[in-house]
């Protein structure tokens, strides 16, 4: 499939690394490991150095997203109404840390720098809902409501 | 020529050249910790911060360019200060366990510490955690140890063209390792240990086979040799403040006896063996028609690169095993027979320039009947820790000689340990197998020294032969995707993984000044130009073995016990 995305670029030329190493999350929502290699091959760069690259931008990710994305606001409105809190609780509820995908693939966990909802804060969102005003002892109840099969 | 001013001292200097540079034209010496020597700098540690007049900011010396007029201080308070902060931030997120670190006393954050003064712990915080990776038999990496100066990353890409190991991540949590993180046994890493001799902390080190060898030792039933390569003789003496270049052989070989090894043998035996085995080889390419160039295999570095990048073309690499795998296979064939012991019971010790052979003597291809040929593999600066902790004065020592008959050796062997060597000894051969008569001259300097691709064309009989030397790992790109294609005009070619050859291996003493490499191969040229014998078919103990074992090289037997496989390895 990626045969399409390296057509787009002249091979061995490492400074197209970044624009493909995009498109190659376009495709597969994620930068799969083989295709790393891949990319490295087609750029003529070592893997050590694509991998470097792919984990120094926050855009990039190397696992999957899994079936729902939470993302937890850390903005400074949200850290006063304690959102670390809310942070941790999740972690914990979910056994992985910010950034990570539970093992089932059901959740992804993610932070973000301010949503822009610092009215109903701490805020936290689930794939497109908007949780406001969360509190601890809701979060079962959220994580429940997409815990479900869908249909 | 520029003219400019350090300290206060009036300074000229090429244009072009780097502040760095010029201060140490003139004795003026500035710290430096991500610079590398001949590499484009980076300027990331800022160590070698300087005020220039006229900047505001501090300036790094290792990246900026003099000028005419230019006013430079080295030295000021707010250099010092600047140092010395970067200094103690790296120091706060560093192990505190100087006591029991391998490079207690031969580690540049604790020069810089003692040269800035450190004497506190001023930004006490959270340092990193990290695993130990232990994956693979040569060498250990603790990221925890690592100051993320990025010269082995720099090395093993820029110098080795391997690029086993990048940053990561970012931040605090920017680490240099492996892709995925996964242990560098399972990573293309050749093992060369190139980046263990420019890290200036223990973040890279050899995997120690110390504790294994005391306990063969202490063992009551074990038969231990020792055999040492031909570079472990021309450095080991700078570990003990002798004479650059001084030939140390017969000091080692009395220390070898302290310590308790019941024989010392000298891998040069071996590596002359090896010249009559790859020498017939060749021959035998040439006339017969089989892949050509074929590629020397003494060097598992190399040998592991080829693997690696291009395993289409393993059928070009010689089947000879390296010398010290040889010496370790007739050590338990010929000589436990010939000696009455019970091959299960020697313990072949090989002492060795390099960190790739402790990988290479685990390969599952190099053992006899499931004995591995090669027990144990002690890098120079193992040894040299061993010498310490039994307190032998080395300095001092009485020289003593090899143990016969697999101590005996030629001037062709010794030259092994340098860049160009083995294509030396094997012309010496080879001629003299081709055409039956001996070199007029048996130097070539045109394959000495340090160049990157060293090329010789000599006429034997009918045949022009092309050879080429290719001095470093990462000069033989070019010449793979020759062979590759089918254009490559050389009918041998020599490869060692290490820049300058095994001289200066991976587990050579760390060193930071080329002149000691210099005096290291020099000291090899001149063992070599005293010997009596100087081409490895003038060996008498060889003679003896192909008549007693062998019959002759490439013999059914010789391919058993001499030759060996490869295998393809992903990238
Ligand atoms: S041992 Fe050699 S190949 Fe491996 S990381 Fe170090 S320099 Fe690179
Ligand atoms: S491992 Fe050593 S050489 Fe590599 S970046 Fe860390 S401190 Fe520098
Ligand atoms: S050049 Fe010598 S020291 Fe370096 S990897 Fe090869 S055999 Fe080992
Ligand atoms: S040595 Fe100059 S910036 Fe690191």
């Amino acid at each position: 499939m990626h045969k399409q995305i390296f057509e787009k670029y002249p091979p061995k030329d490492k400074s197209v690394l970044i624009a493909i190493l995009q498109d190659v999350q376009n495709h597969f929502g994620y930068l799969p490991e083989t295709e790393l290699q891949e990319v490295a091959d087609f750029v003529g760069l070592p893997l050590s150095r694509v991998y470097g690259v792919a984990t120094f931008y926050n855009q990039f990710r190397l696992t999957p997203l899994g079936e729902n994305v939470i993302r937890v606001c850390r903005g400074t409105a949200c850290h006063v109404s304690n959102s670390a809190n809310i942070l941790f609780n999740l972690e914990s509820a979910l056994n992985v840390k910010a950034g990570q995908t539970t093992r089932d693939k059901k959740f992804t966990l993610e932070t973000v720098a301010c949503i822009g909802a610092c009215s109903i804060a701490p805020v936290i969102t689930v794939n497109e809902d908007y949780f406001g005003k969360v509190a601890v002892k809701e979060i079962p109840n959220i994580l429940k409501k997409y815990s479900t099969p869908k249909k | 020529m520029v003219e400019l001013t350090i300290n206060k001292i009036k300074v000229n200097a090429e244009e072009g050249m780097t502040i760095l540079d010029a201060a140490k034209k003139a004795g003026i010496a500035i710290p430096t910790l991500c610079h590398l020597k001949d590499l484009f700098p980076t300027g990331a540690c800022r160590i070698c911060s300087v005020e220039v007049e006229g900047q505001r900011g501090l300036i790094p010396s290792c990246a900026y360019p003099v000028s005419e007029g230019m006013i430079v201080d080295t030295n000021s308070p707010r250099v010092r200060r600047a140092r010395k902060t970067i200094v103690e931030l790296l120091i706060e997120n560093h192990p505190q366990d100087c006591l029991v670190c391998v490079r207690n006393k031969n580690c540049e954050l604790q020069d810089l510490s003692a040269q800035y003064g450190v004497r506190e712990h001023r930004y006490a915080g959270e340092a990193k955690e990290h695993a130990i990776d232990l994956s693979s038999p040569s060498l250990e990496r603790d990221p925890a140890k690592c100051i993320l100066c990025g010269r082995c990353v720099r090395v093993c890409n820029e110098v080795q063209n391997v690029g086993a190991i990048d940053f990561t991540n970012r931040g605090f949590q920017s680490t240099v390792t492996t892709p995925y993180n996964k242990g560098i046994n399972i990573s293309d890493c050749i093992l060369c240990g190139q980046c263990i001799l420019v890290c200036p902390t223990a973040a890279l080190r050899e995997k120690s086979a110390s504790k294994e060898v005391s306990n063969a030792l202490n063992s009551k039933s074990k038969y231990c040799v020792a055999q040492i390569a031909p570079a472990v003789r021309a450095s080991l003496g700078e570990e003990y403040n002798m004479p650059l270049g001084a030939d140390v052989t017969g000091q080692i070989v009395t220390g070898l006896r302290r310590l308790g090894f019941k024989k010392v043998f000298d891998t040069n035996f071996a590596a002359d063996l090896t010249i009559m085995e790859e020498a017939t080889e060749l021959i035998n390419r040439v006339t017969k028609n089989k892949p050509l160039p074929m590629f020397t295999s003494c060097c598992p570095g190399w040998v592991k690169y080829i693997e690696h990048n291009k395993p289409n073309l393993l059928n070009h690499v010689s089947t000879c095993k390296s010398p010290h795998e040889m010496e370790g296979a007739i050590l338990k064939t010929y000589y436990a027979k010939k000696m009455g012991i019970d091959p299960k019971d020697i313990y072949v010790v090989s002492i060795m320039p390099c960190t790739v052979k402790k990988f290479e003597s685990h390969r599952p291809e190099l053992s006899e009947e499931h004995l591995a040929d090669v027990d144990a593999v002690l890098t120079t600066r193992e040894l040299v820790r061993f010498f310490n902790m039994a307190g032998i004065d080395f300095a001092d020592l009485p020289q003593d000689n090899f143990d016969n008959p697999l101590g005996e050796s030629t001037g062709a062997a010794v030259i092994f340990g340098t860049s160009g060597g083995v294509m030396e000894a094997a012309l010496r051969t080879a001629y003299n197998m081709l055409t039956g008569k001996e070199l007029e001259k048996l130097e070539f300097d045109d394959i000495r020294g340090f160049d990157g691709v060293k090329e010789l064309s000599i006429k034997v009989n009918d045949l022009q032969l092309n050879v080429a030397v290719v001095n470093g790992v990462g000069n033989v790109a070019k010449i793979l995707d020759d062979v590759e294609q089918g254009i490559c005009k050389y009918h041998f070619i020599e490869v060692m993984a290490c820049p300058g050859g095994c001289i200066n291996g991976g587990g050579q003493p760390i060193h930071s000044k080329p002149e000691k490499l210099m005096k290291r191969v020099k000291a090899l040229y001149s063992i070599d130009s005293k010997m009596f014998h100087r081409k490895s078919h003038e060996n008498e103990a060889v003679k003896t073995l192909y008549k007693e074992f062998f019959v002759e090289p490439n013999s059914h037997k010789a391919h058993e016990i001499l030759h060996t496989s490869y295998t393809p390895r992903k990238k």
